[in-house]
C-alpha cells in the first residue's frame, strides 16, 4: 500500500495553465475520488501521478520518494502504479490472457507459466476467467474494462489510477466495473479515482475531492463534499451532475 | 431557379434517357470500329511468326523457370527483405527524439525517393570505383539485393511511418504506465500493429519491386544469374525473334496479377472491421 503526497503542482500546456497549484494527500489503504467538470484539470492531476504528463513545477512524493526528481527511473515508479483508462487501451493484436502477461514476463521477468497462473488470477477477480482465449474486439466495452483493471492487477500495484473508467461504457455495462472496484476497495486497495458516478463515489471513497478550474475547491468525506458541499460551485456542480433535467 | 412547372415539363423532341441512349450507341460503334480496323491492317502472319512463336517459346521455357524466373525471385526476395528492415529502421529514426537521427531519415527518403532506380544501380556497379578493394559479399545476388532494398526502403520507411501513426497514443501510454520502456513497448506493442495495418500496402511495394528488379540487367549478370527481362532480350537476340519477350512480360504477370489480388483482398478485409 502507498502514500502520495502532491506539493504545489502545477501544469501547463503551452499557455493553458490546466493545474495551478495542486496540494493534497491520499494514505495508504485509501479510496479518494476525484470529481469535476470537465476541463477542471482531473485527468491531468491524475496522470502526473503516474508521469504520463510531467508536471511544470511542483513535487509528486509517492511513499517517501520524489518520482519528479528528473534521476527516478520513471519505469521502476510505475511498476508499482495500476492505470486504467477511459478508452480500456487493451492491446487489440493480443488475445486477453496475453494482454495480461506481457508486461508480467517483459518487465517483471515473470516466467511464462508464473505469469499465465497470476493472470488467471486475476482474470478470476474481475469475473471474466472464461474470456481469457478472446481478442479484446470480442468482448463487450464494460469486459474490456474489467480486463483492462486485471492488466493492472497482474502487476502487483500498491495504487491503483483510474482515469473515468465507466465514462466510455454503455449504461448498463457499468454496473460490473463499479462492482469490481468496488471489490478493490474493500480489499484494501490504495485507489485514486477521477469519475462522474456519484453514487460510486458517496458509498466507496473514503475522500471526495472537488477540482474546477486547475484548483481544489473542496476535499473532505463524501457526506460532506456531495451530502453538503460548502462551497456554491461545488453545489452547482453537483445539481447538474445529479440533476440533468434541472 | 427555374419555375417548377417548365422544369419538370415533357421535353419535346428526344427525351434526356433517349439522348443518353444513343450517346452510348455511339461509343460501342466507335469501339468496334476501332478493334475491326486494327484487325484488318495487322499482318496476322508476321504478329504470330514474331511474338507467337511456338518453336522458340518451347526451346527456352524451362531456362524462362528454371533460371531467370528463380533469379527475379531472389533479387526480390532478398531487396524486400533489405528494404524492409532499413525501411521500419528509418521510420523509427523519423519519430526519434534525436533530431539528427530525423534529419538523416528525412534526407535519405528524399534522395531515394526522388532519384531514379536505374541511377541507384548504375551507381552501385561503380562503387569499387570509389572504395578501392571493396566488394559487395555475394556478388551479383549482393549487389541486387543492396540496390533493391536501398531503393524500397524509401518507400517502406513512408508507409511504416504511417502505419506507426494510426497506433491510438492510448496504446503506447497503456504500455508505459504498466513499466515498459519506450523501446520495449515499441517493440512489442506499437511496432506489432503497425506492421499489420500496412500489410496491403507492402504487399503492393512487393509486385513494385517484383518489377523493379528487371534493373539487375545493368549490373552486368551471367547466364546464370539472368533475371526475367535479360533473359527474354537474351533470347530473343538468339533467336533474331521477339516471342520470348512477350513469354517474360507473361511471366511477370504471373506473379504480378496473383500478388495485386490478394493485397486488394487484404486491403478490403481491413476496411471491414477488426
Amino acid at each position: 500500500m502507498s502514500t502520495v503526497e502532491i506539493k504545489n503542482l502545477r501544469k501547463s500546456f503551452g499557455k493553458l495553465e490546466v493545474l495551478k497549484g495542486i496540494d493534497f494527500t491520499v494514505e495508504a489503504g485509501q479510496v479518494v475520488c476525484v470529481i469535476g467538470p470537465s476541463g477542471s484539470g482531473k485527468s491531468t492531476l491524475l496522470r502526473c501521478v503516474n508521469l504520463l504528463e510531467r508536471p511544470t513545477s511542483g513535487r509528486v512524493v509517492l511513499d517517501g520518494t520524489e518520482i519528479t526528481d528528473p534521476d527516478v527511473d520513471i519505469d521502476a515508479v510505475r511498476r508499482r502504479l495500476g492505470m486504467v483508462f477511459q478508452q480500456f487501451n487493451l492491446f487489440p493484436h493480443l488475445t486477453v490472457l496475453r494482454n495480461v502477461t506481457i508486461a508480467q514476463e517483459r518487465v517483471l521477468r515473470r516466467g511464462r507459466a508464473e505469469a499465465e497462473r497470476i493472470a488467471r488470477e486475476n482474470l478470476e477477480r474481475v469475473g471474466l476467467g472464461e474470456k481469457a482465449d478472446a481478442f479484446p474486439a470480442q468482448l463487450s466495452g464494460g469486459q474490456q474494462q474489467r480486463v483492462a483493471i486485471a492488466r493492472a492487477l497482474a502487476m502487483n500495484p500498491s495504487l491503483m489510477l483510474f482515469d473515468e473508467p465507466t465514462s466510455a461504457l454503455d449504461p448498463e455495462l457499468v454496473g460490473d466495473v463499479l462492482g469490481v472496484m468496488r471489490e478493490l476497495a474493500g480489499d484494501g486497495m490504495t485507489m485514486m479515482v477521477v469519475t462522474h458516478e456519484m453514487n460510486f463515489a458517496r458509498e466507496v471513497a473514503d475522500r471526495v475531492v472537488f477540482m474546477d478550474q486547475g484548483v481544489i475547491v473542496e476535499d473532505g468525506p463524501p457526506d460532506q463534499v456531495i451530502a453538503a458541499p460548502r462551497h456554491a460551485r461545488t453545489r452547482e456542480f453537483l445539481s447538474r451532475v445529479l440533476h440533468p433535467e434541472g | 431557379m427555374t419555375a417548377p412547372g417548365t422544369a419538370l415539363a415533357p421535353h419535346r423532341g428526344l427525351s434526356p434517357r433517349e439522348r443518353r441512349r444513343i450517346g452510348r450507341g455511339a461509343q460501342y460503334a466507335l469501339l468496334v470500329a476501332v478493334v475491326v480496323a486494327l484487325a484488318c491492317f495487322a499482318d496476322w502472319g508476321a504478329i504470330r511468326q514474331s511474338f507467337l512463336n511456338a518453336q522458340v517459346v518451347s526451346d527456352g521455357l524451362p531456362r524462362l523457370f528454371a533460371v531467370a524466373l528463380k533469379n527475379t525471385v531472389i533479387f526480390t526476395a532478398s531487396g524486400y527483405v533489405v528494404g524492409f528492415a532499413l525501411g521500419m529502421l528509418l521510420a523509427l529514426m523519423r519519430q526519434s527524439s534525436v533530431a539528427p537521427y530525423r534529419w538523416i531519415a528525412a534526407t535519405y527518403i528524399e534522395i531515394f525517393r526522388g532519384v531514379p532506380a536505374l541511377v541507384i544501380f548504375l551507381m552501385i556497379g561503380s562503387l569499387p570505383l570509389a572504395f578501392p578493394g571493396f566488394q559487395i559479399p555475394g556478388g551479383v545476388y549482393g549487389q541486387a539485393a543492396l540496390g533493391l532494398g536501398l531503393v524500397s526502403a524509401a518507400y517502406m520507411a513512408e508507409t511504416f511511418r504511417a502505419g506507426l501513426q494510426a497506433v491510438p497514443k492510448g496504446q503506447m501510454e497503456a504500455a508505459r504506465s504498466l513499466g515498459m520502456s519506450h523501446g520495449r513497448a515499441m517493440l512489442s506493442i506499437v511496432v506489432p500493429q503497425a506492421v499489420r495495418v500496412v500489410i496491403p500496402p507492402l504487399t503492393n511495394e512487393l509486385v513494385l519491386l517484383f518489377k523493379d528488379s528487371s534493373l539487375v540487367l545493368f549490373l552486368g549478370v551471367t547466364a546464370a544469374q539472368v533475371e526475367l527481362a535479360k533473359f527474354g532480350n537474351d533470347q530473343a537476340s538468339t533467336f533474331a525473334n521477339p516471342t520470348p519477350i512477350l513469354a517474360s512480360g507473361l511471366t511477370y504477370l504471373l506473379i504480378t496479377i496473383p500478388l495485386g489480388y490478394v493485397a486488394r483482398r487484404l486491403e478490403s478485409r481491413q476496411g471491414g472491421g477488426q
